[in-house]
């Protein structure tokens, strides 16, 4: 694990059409390493992840993919480049079975798909029992067990997480966090956007708050969770 | 209140099944090809998220399409007017068009069928370019994608007017023959054919989209395209499947209603509405749904024109009938789930 920098954002500036929702937002992701974007609702969080995976078109700026700029790719070209992104709903196939959506997570995956569900399922045993089953009755935590699954099928260098904590009730969160945790461990660099900032604060190494579209603070989760600002602003201290 | 609608469907099925045997087979036959359209109309739906209006009449310019690889006619059947032909038919290779069995065509039709499918499939991929991709472009409501499709259906009912008259048309005019079925009923041999052909190709339809790869990603699309989207999957390659697969299906029901029926240019378009009906009694965007769903407005209109007190002339109501109740009852449709 060394320190390179996989994912990079350059002052990067998006919006929905005129409005402008990052007003030149710059984070990096270092190999292997688990990073936080915290801050208060319409910070511009989520649009952060929608913009690096190419969902929105940057107005100025860039996303820097292992070097290489991947700034208004398609993201059909995006998760080639070893780029995975789970949103924060609607973030499963309903109609499909458990194996079938893992398999549309690797619809760009030419060979060793097979080898990469059973790793996939080894991570995830209890969806490995249900793997034949249709998606529509899992419970919220399941299916957000799956959209994870779905989103490491590709083995990407980065994996960018919408809150997965979003709407799941606590004990179920801290399973989200610890099967996050492991994937982290396993090797892949995850940028985690979280409106829970404690919890994620204190899983990660380091973090970035957003304030209306801009960086406000970054640095050592550690201290951003001592941080006087932060602590008044998010961890209700 | 969805179960007890499914659970009448059941007692009316019994009962038919019993007292009004010869319709329940008619019936089967008919709603074996409406459940060719309707998977194809529930798939456009699903993957496009619009009703295509143009469905019915696609199916009526492919069974004309196979009419004219068999006869070769390119004009309309008007007094005065001599009949074109091309030089080269189907018909023309070797025996195609002695009977097989007690089938009234020889194995011309096949051929023709398979063709008219390929240059089915053809026209709707080439009219999405036209058309419907350029719509998406420009990001157009579900509406305008919907009245472009009307627009299309009436230019192309038009051009089969313009070539082929409006004198009905048939593929073959030699005597049907029928078979004995057990269970004292019995049907013709041809529409034994149409049974067979339409399970075939649902078959086919069913592994495409369950066992293969891009049959599957058409699936996760009708499901979610955003995800789909997000995961890597080649939408417009998918799109591109979605008519292919829809214009394959569409033909062979065309073809197959112009040999239980005959060829009319109103053929498809009086059709539009059992094939609504059956992809929303099946949940719009679920092809087994869709189905089942033909099948039942089928047996439905085949066995309520057997009722004394109504005229035949009310069969395409009793769809109208039943798109009302699946809508007023269960919207979701009968294998939908409510979102």
């Amino acid at each position: 694990m060394n320190g390179r920098v996989v994912l990079e954002t350059r002052e990067l500036v998006t919006g929905y059409g005129e409005v402008e929702v990052l007003r030149g937002v710059s984070v990096s992701v270092r190999n292997g390493e688990m990073v936080a974007v915290i801050g208060p609702n319409g910070a511009g969080k989520s649009t952060l992840l929608k913009a690096i995976f190419g969902l929105l078109p940057a107005h100025s700026g860039g996303v820097l993919l292992n070097g290489a700029d991947v700034t208004g790719m398609s993201p059909h070209e995006v998760v080639q480049n070893g780029l995975s992104y789970v949103p924060q709903v609607e973030n499963v196939f309903p109609s499909l079975t458990i194996q079938e959506n893992l398999e549309m997570g690797a619809f760009v995956r030419r060979n060793g798909v097979r080898e990469r569900m059973d790793e996939v399922f080894r991570l995830f045993p209890d969806l490995a029992a249900r793997k034949g089953e249709n998606t529509g009755k899992l419970s919220g935590g399941q299916r957000q067990m799956l959209a994870l699954a779905r989103g490491l099928m590709l083995d990407p260098t980065v994996l960018l997480l919408d809150e997965p904590s979003a709407g799941l009730s606590p004990k179920m969160v801290g399973a989200i966090f610890e099967r996050i945790n492991r994937i982290n461990e396993a090797g892949t660099a995850v940028l985690l956007v979280e409106q829970n900032a404690r919890e994620a604060l204190s899983l990660c190494r380091r973090g970035y708050v957003l304030v209306m579209g801009r960086n406000r603070l970054e640095g050592e989760a550690s201290s951003l969770l001592n941080n006087e600002e932060v602590g008044r602003l998010y961890l209700g201290a | 209140m969805g179960r007890g609608l499914l659970l009448l469907i059941v007692v009316f099925f019994i009962w038919a099944v019993i007292d009004r045997r010869d319709a329940v087979v008619i019936g089967i036959v008919e709603g074996s090809i409406l459940a060719l359209g309707a998977v194809g109309l529930t798939l456009v739906y699903g993957v496009l998220r619009f009703a295509h209006f143009a469905h019915g009449d696609s199916m009526m310019l492919s069974a004309y399409c196979a009419f004219l690889l068999l006869s070769g006619v390119v004009t309309g059947n008007r007094p005065g007017v001599d009949t074109e032909v091309l030089p080269i038919t189907v018909s023309d290779l070797p025996s195609a068009t002695s009977e097989i069995w007690k089938f009234s065509f020889g194995y011309g039709l096949l051929v023709a069928m398979a063709l008219s499918a390929l240059l089915t499939a053809g026209v709707l991929v080439v009219l999405d370019r036209l058309v419907y991709r350029r719509l998406r472009r420009r990001n157009s409501g579900v509406v305008i994608f919907s009245i472009a499709s009307l627009g299309l259906a009436i230019a192309i009912r038009s051009w089969v007017l313009i070539v082929w008259g409006p004198t009905p048309r048939k593929y073959t005019t030699v005597v049907r023959h029928s078979v004995d079925l057990p269970f004292d009923t019995s049907i013709l041999a041809d529409q034994l054919f149409i049974l067979g052909a339409a399970i075939t190709v649902t078959v086919l339809a069913y592994i495409l989209l369950f066992r293969t790869k891009l049959g599957k990603a058409m699936r996760a699309m009708a499901d979610n395209p955003e995800l789909a989207r997000i995961s890597g999957i080649k939408t417009e390659l998918v799109i591109v499947l979605t008519w292919a697969l829809a214009g394959g299906l569409v033909a062979v029901a065309g073809v197959l209603l112009a040999l239980q029926a005959q060829l009319d240019p109103q053929l498809g378009f009086v059709l539009l509405l059992p094939l609504f009906a059956s992809a929303i009694l099946g949940g719009v965007g679920n092809p087994q749904g869709a189905f089942f769903g033909g099948m039942i407005v089928g047996v439905v209109q085949a066995v309520v024109v057997t009722f004394d007190f109504l005229s035949p002339g009310y069969k395409f109501s009793v769809a109208f009938v039943i798109l009302i109740l699946i809508l007023l009852i269960r919207p979701q449709g009968l294998f939908g789930v409510r979102q």
